[in-house]
Parts: structure tokens; C-alpha cells; sequence
């Protein structure tokens, strides 16, 4: 992939998946998120792009409401997942987190083998009845997430022994083996060297026939050679939102144009 | 003209070369060094202080697990222990320790006159040189074996606390001049039976496993009963301090909000961990003993108070290792959809366990030390109870704890129970020491696995 053909990408389906309604997100005093209306579609690569500090994370970690292990973060405004308001008093977050699968900046496997790392969510929810079907999960997350050939000799060799990019697919199997139908990326790639973060690429681009895959980078060019749609935060607002090639190519907003000419960020 | 004014072929520029050291360089690395010295001096002293703590310890300690024992053969006489012969148990039991007296008066005779030494000596004083818990030895042994009434068996007695002195060194012929309980004649005898080898002073394990004795028996004290007190009173203090203190530090550090309740706790916890241990000996005593009517010198009691001293170090210590734990993991449980409760315990715990159990090891060995509460509770004091036969028995029967056993040694007149004083010490120590490098051996080994 590069940047030329962006603007042939096309979008492979109109569906939404995630629509946020008039969200705003305040840390204590702080106010971090304003009014955030956006539509997310399935079967998309979605970038959030913006200088530090614009919320763009802060607004990925709603659609799982990772944000409810802060005591000072409050949300208010809706975030529907397939139409139901994930806010809702009725929805355990710990149900929707099955749902929407998380992939961390600093890839984080858990101090077990890597059989184990993968195996932790499908067993919590119970989605084997058995260890070979639990083997198949583990094969199947593991291929995905193309780390299979890889590590499929040292299953029991603790995950944190993996390299740099290893690890970091290996966190992308252990969320995928939840059976997630959208995927959220809080800039994979930013501890990893230009080789994994190739591969890490490539794999996010054959994601999305699977899942709708949401991702926070720093890179405006990973964000133009992984993603269809883009979305540009700053100082908490949702400046523009578009088809990637769109924002990347012609800009409605002055200060999108900055950003992406690097006169602010 | 002298020798330091400059000679004009030097270059004026000379202080910014490089080697040469500026004046600031100079007196920066001065007191980089004059630093290092201190910190040195001050190491250096501190180990000063341990040699000298250790080997006075060593030093004044090791006699205690060294004991003279007299050899000799007692003829156990029917006509005195079993007058009716049928060898009933009940009869014998009636022989008082009293009746065993003149068995090894004349056993201290017979073995003297053989051998060939002279003395002027009664058969009283000579048998003096025993311990006066020979006799409870010998009748013990007739309750066990009374088969054995009417042979000659040979005994191996305690000698009696001035005799293994005078063998320590500890007594001397001046030292006796004004004591009642051994005369010089009796000094006199003791020799001759070195010389012998009926006298000899060999390893007491007795020491080690025994029960405390009576004030005019140093010789027969030991410190295993109040090992077995101190071990009852670690059992409560593990079994309840460990998961109260665990559970508690779970709930503040991982579940309870932030606010000025938690803060409030926080401090509290904190200042708890720093009340003198004398102030939960005395609530102790008025909620266990006198409110719920515990009994009195009992290890539970010990156990309870000590489980109140220890929650605060345990409660701070794994609220550390929780901490400790970095975020990134328990954000990755709750993102594959584990609930909080399952991050902690899957992954947070076992993580935090190393630590847990240093601090909870480092806990229990300060419990172990401490005195001061005991006292206040009654676990202090002459208690010659023996070995406890159930672990029911063990926590509600009156005992005592080895620093508590230390501490009653060190206060009797007799200089033979201070030497034991010293070798209790060395089992405590060794105790303590043992506890605390396994502790860190623990930390050393688990820590930072991530």
C-alpha cells in the first residue's frame, strides 16, 4: 500500500455500526471531548487523527467505556453500538468489552505463556466447551493475527519473551479471539519499529473484512495507508470527518490543512 | 621573584584546557569524595556495631546449648520402689520422688567409691552435685520401664547449675565463698570426676526442645515450649492477618473511589503502623481478656493481638506490590471484557503475590519479636507447661512465646538462667534471620516479571 491509490479505496459497505451523538467527555474540570458527532461504519478501517492532547484517545476509550475505570471521567451524549446506547444503565461494560475488543499502545501481554494470553478471554466468556475447541480458537486468533508461523513451535513460552511486534500482534490475537465485531487500535504502532509496524499494518488492512477497526495514531501517513475514513480531532473538537483520501487531498477545514501540512500539532 | 609567578612561555589560557582541573572541578570532586567517606564511615560503623551485637551474642549464647551431665549406674531397688513386688503401676506411682532420693544417694556413693577417690563428703552432698530434676528423671523412667525394677541401669543426669558453671567457667572456688549451694569440698569431688569422665559437658538438645524450669533448676529450662507458643501465636496471626489484610488492600487499592473517606482510612492505616505494640497489649487485655473472656496467657490471645499489630504492615505492603502492578495489565483484562474483579485476581494478585508475601513474611517476623504486648496479656512468667498435644490444646492452654521466655530468664536471679537468656536470643535470631531471607529471596526471585 502507499499513499497514491488512496483515492481509490473505496468503502466496501454503508452500514453504521457506531454512531456518537453530541458526546462530551469531562476529566474533573477538565473538558475534553465537545460535542462529538460521528458515524462509524462496519467493516471500516476508521483513523482518529490530531495533535497530542486533542481527545482523539480519549474518545476511542468511550466506545468501550474503558474511561469508567477513571473516578473523575464523565460522559454525557450517546454512543450507539448497532443502535443501543452503550451508556445505558442496563449495559454491563464488561458484555460490551466482549464486543468491542481493545489493542493498547504499549503492546501489554499478560506475564502467562502464549497459549494462555489468547485462551484468557474466550475462556472468561465461556466460548469453548472443550480444549481442542479451545485449541481452535487459539490456532484460528493466532492466524489472524498473522503470528501463527511464528510462535506456533513455543505456545507455552511466556508472551512477554516476544519481540517488540510480536507482542503487539500477539495483544491483536488475544482481542480477536473474543469474537469482537469492532476492533479498537490506541496507537498500535508507536512503540514499534517501521518493520512490525509494516506488519502490523498489513494486518489491520485484513481486518477489516472481519470487523469494524477503529485507530488513534500519531502517523498521518499510517492513517493514509491503513484507513477509508478519517477523522481529525483538536482541542477536543471533532474538526472533519471523511472519506480518508478526501481529508488528506482537499480539506474543507483551515485547520485541518495545517495539521496535515504540519503547521500545528 | 618566586618560584609561582608565571613564566611567559605558559600559555595565559591555561585554565580552559582540559587537563587541567578548574577550581570549581576541584572542590566539586572534593566533596565528592569528602560524601563518599562518610557514607563509608557510617557502613563501617554500622558493621562495627553487628560484629559486636554477634559476637557477644555468640560469645555469652553458646553455652546454653552445651550441658554437663554426671554418668552414673543406679541400682533400682524393689524393696524401695515395689515393696509388694507384683509390680503393680498403681502401687509404684505412690513412690513419691521423695522415695527416689536414696537411690541415687547411694548410686553418687557406690559410683565414688569405685572409682577410688576420697572424699569427706556425706552421700547428701555428694548426690548435690546432681540436678534436683535427676529424681524426676529416675522416676519417670521407673513409671515407663517398672520391667526394669531391680537392675542397674546407667543414668546420664543434668549436673546441677553450679557444677556446670565451675565447668563454663562461670563459677569459680572465689564465686563460692558465700554460696549455699555448692561447697569447695563438692568443687574437690567435681574434678576428681572429671578426671574420671563421669563428669562431661556435651550438646543439650534439651536446650532446644524442653520446657522452661522451676527457678532452682536453670539447668533443666529449655525453649521448646515456648517455641510451640510462638508458633500457635504466628498460626492466628497468618490465618487472620494474611487474608484481613489482603482483602482489605485489595478493596482500597483496586475497588474503593477516591475520596476523603479512603484518604481518612489511608492515614489511619498508616498511623496504626506506628502505635507502640505495648498500647494493643493493653486493648488486648481489655477486649479479649476482659470483655470477651479469653483466657488469660493463652496463644490465641497472643495471636489475636499481635494478628492487630501486624495488619497495618501487611495492609501497606501489599497495597504497594498492588501498585506496583503497572495499569497496563489490568487495562488489558478489562479489554478482552474480563470484569474487575477477574482482572484483579487472574492478573494483579499473582503478580503482587511476591510482594504480598515479603511483606507478610517481614510482618509475622516482627510478631515474632515482639514483647512488650505479651506481658500485658499474662504470656509472661514461669510456665512449665509441656508440649501442647492438639492444635486446640496448643491456642487455648496457658503458655509462653520465646521472646516472652527470654525476657523471664533475663529478669531470675540465678547467672545460669542469663546464659540461657543469650541462647534463646541465638533462637530467635536464627529464627528472625531465617524468615527475613526467605523473604528476600522471594522478592529477589519474582520480582518484576513484566
Amino acid at each position: 500500500m502507499n499513499t497514491m491509490n488512496m483515492l481509490d479505496k473505496t468503502l466496501d459497505t454503508n452500514t453504521t455500526k457506531i454512531t456518537a451523538r453530541d458526546v462530551n467527555v469531562y476529566y474533573g474540570d477538565t473538558h475534553a471531548i465537545k460535542d462529538v458527532n460521528v458515524e462509524i461504519a462496519a467493516n471500516t478501517v476508521t483513523a482518529f487523527i490530531g495533535p497530542s492532547g486533542c481527545g482523539k484517545s480519549t474518545f476511542l476509550r468511550c466506545i468501550n467505556r474503558m474511561n469508567d475505570t477513571i473516578d473523575v471521567c464523565r460522559v454525557t451524549g450517546d454512543i450507539l453500538l448497532d443502535g443501543e446506547d452503550i451508556y445505558d444503565k442496563r449495559v454491563d461494560p464488561v458484555q460490551l468489552r466482549a464486543k468491542v475488543g481493545m489493542v493498547f499502545q504499549k503492546p501489554n501481554p499478560f506475564p502467562k505463556s502464549i497459549y494462555d494470553n489468547v485462551a484468557y478471554g474466550p475462556r472468561i466468556h465461556g466460548l469453548s466447551k472443550n480444549k481442542s475447541e479451545m485449541d481452535e480458537i487459539v490456532e484460528k486468533s493466532l492466524r489472524r493475527a498473522a503470528i501463527w508461523e511464528e510462535v506456533k513451535d513455543r505456545l507455552d513460552a511466556p508472551g512477554t519473551g516476544l519481540s517488540g511486534g510480536q507482542q503487539q500482534r500477539l495483544c491483536i490475537a488475544r482481542a480477536i479471539a473474543t469474537e469482537p465485531e469492532v476492533l479498537l487500535m490506541d496507537e498500535p504502532c508507536s512503540a514499534l519499529d517501521p518493520i512490525a509496524t509494516a506488519q502490523v499494518e498489513e494486518l489491520i488492512d485484513e481486518l477489516r473484512a472481519n470487523y469494524s477497526v477503529v485507530i488513534v495514531t500519531h502517523s498521518m501517513q499510517q492513517a493514509a495507508r491503513v484507513s477509508q475514513k478519517t477523522a481529525f480531532f483538536h482541542l477536543g473538537n471533532l474538526v472533519e470527518f471523511g472519506a480518508t483520501g478526501q481529508i488528506f487531498t482537499n480539506p474543507e477545514d483551515p485547520r485541518t490543512e495545517s495539521y496535515i501540512t504540519g503547521r500545528i500539532g | 621573584m618566586t618560584d609561582f609567578s608565571p613564566t611567559p612561555d605558559q600559555p595565559a589560557a591555561a585554565q580552559s584546557s582540559l587537563l587541567t582541573l578548574s577550581k570549581r572541578t576541584i572542590q566539586r570532586n572534593a566533596a565528592e569524595k569528602r560524601f563518599k567517606a562518610y557514607g563509608i564511615a557510617a557502613i563501617a560503623v554500622g558493621l562495627v556495631m553487628l560484629l559486636v551485637l554477634v559476637t557477644t551474642i555468640v560469645g555469652r549464647g553458646t553455652g546454653a546449648f552445651q550441658q554437663t551431665f554426671i554418668t552414673v549406674n543406679v541400682e533400682l531397688l524393689e524393696s524401695k520402689l515395689d515393696k509388694n513386688g507384683e509390680r503393680n503401676i498403681e502401687d509404684i506411682k505412690r513412690v513419691t520422688t521423695f522415695g527416689y532420693a536414696p537411690l541415687i544417694k547411694g548410686a553418687m556413693q557406690q559410683t565414688i567409691s569405685d572409682l577410688g577417690i576420697e572424699t569427706n563428703l556425706k552421700s547428701k552432698h555428694m548426690a548435690g552435685l546432681l540436678s534436683k530434676n535427676a529424681v524426676a528423671q529416675l522416676r519417670a523412667f521407673v513409671l515407663e520401664n517398672p520391667e526394669k525394677i531391680g537392675e542397674t541401669i546407667e543414668f546420664r543426669f543434668l549436673a546441677q547449675s553450679r557444677v556446670d558453671g565451675y565447668l563454663k567457667g562461670r563459677v569459680s572456688r572465689d564465686s563460692i565463698e558465700n554460696d549455699k549451694n555448692i561447697s569447695a569440698e563438692q568443687l574437690d569431688l567435681t574434678d576428681a570426676l572429671i578426671a574420671a569422665g563421669v563428669i562431661e559437658k556435651t550438646f543439650n538438645l534439651d536446650f532446644i526442645l524442653g520446657s522452661d524450669a522451676s527457678d532452682q533448676r536453670p539447668e533443666a529450662a529449655g525453649m521448646g515450649v515456648s517455641m510451640m507458643g510462638s508458633l500457635f501465636m504466628m498460626l492466628v496471626v497468618l490465618a487472620l492477618s494474611l487474608p484481613i489484610g489482603v482483602a482489605a488492600s485489595i478493596y482500597l487499592e483496586e475497588f474503593a473511589p477516591k475520596n476523603w473517606i479512603t484518604d481518612v482510612i489511608e492515614v489511619n492505616i498508616a498511623n496504626l503502623a506506628a502505635v507502640p505494640s505495648i498500647v494493643y497489649g493493653i486493648l488486648g487485655l481489655a477486649v479479649f481478656i476482659n470483655y470477651m473472656h479469653l483466657p488469660m496467657s493463652a496463644p490465641l490471645v497472643g495471636g489475636l493481638v499481635l494478628t492487630l499489630m501486624t495488619l497495618p504492615t501487611i495492609i501497606i505492603s501489599t497495597r504497594a506490590a498492588l501498585k506496583a502492578v503497572p495499569p497496563s495489565i489490568r487495562d488489558a483484562a478489562l479489554g478482552v471484557g474480563a470484569s474487575k474483579m477477574q482482572s484483579v485476581f487472574h492478573h494483579v494478585l499473582p503478580l503482587a503475590a511476591p510482594g504480598i508475601l515479603t511483606g507478610t513474611i517481614i510482618g509475622l517476623a516482627q510478631a515474632l519479636g515482639e514483647t512488650a504486648p505479651l506481658l500485658l496479656i499474662g504470656m509472661v512468667g514461669f510456665i512449665a507447661s509441656n508440649a501442647p498435644e492438639t492444635i486446640g490444646e496448643g491456642l487455648l492452654s496457658p503458655n509462653s512465646a520465646m521472646p516472652a521466655q527470654i525476657y523471664e530468664w533475663a529478669k531470675r536471679a540465678d547467672p545460669a538462667f542469663y546464659e540461657r537468656a543469650w541462647g534463646g536470643i541465638i533462637i530467635l535470631l536464627i529464627f528472625l534471620v531465617t524468615m527475613n531471607t526467605v523473604a528476600v529471596i522471594l522478592r529477589r526471585r519474582f520480582e518484576r516479571r513484566w
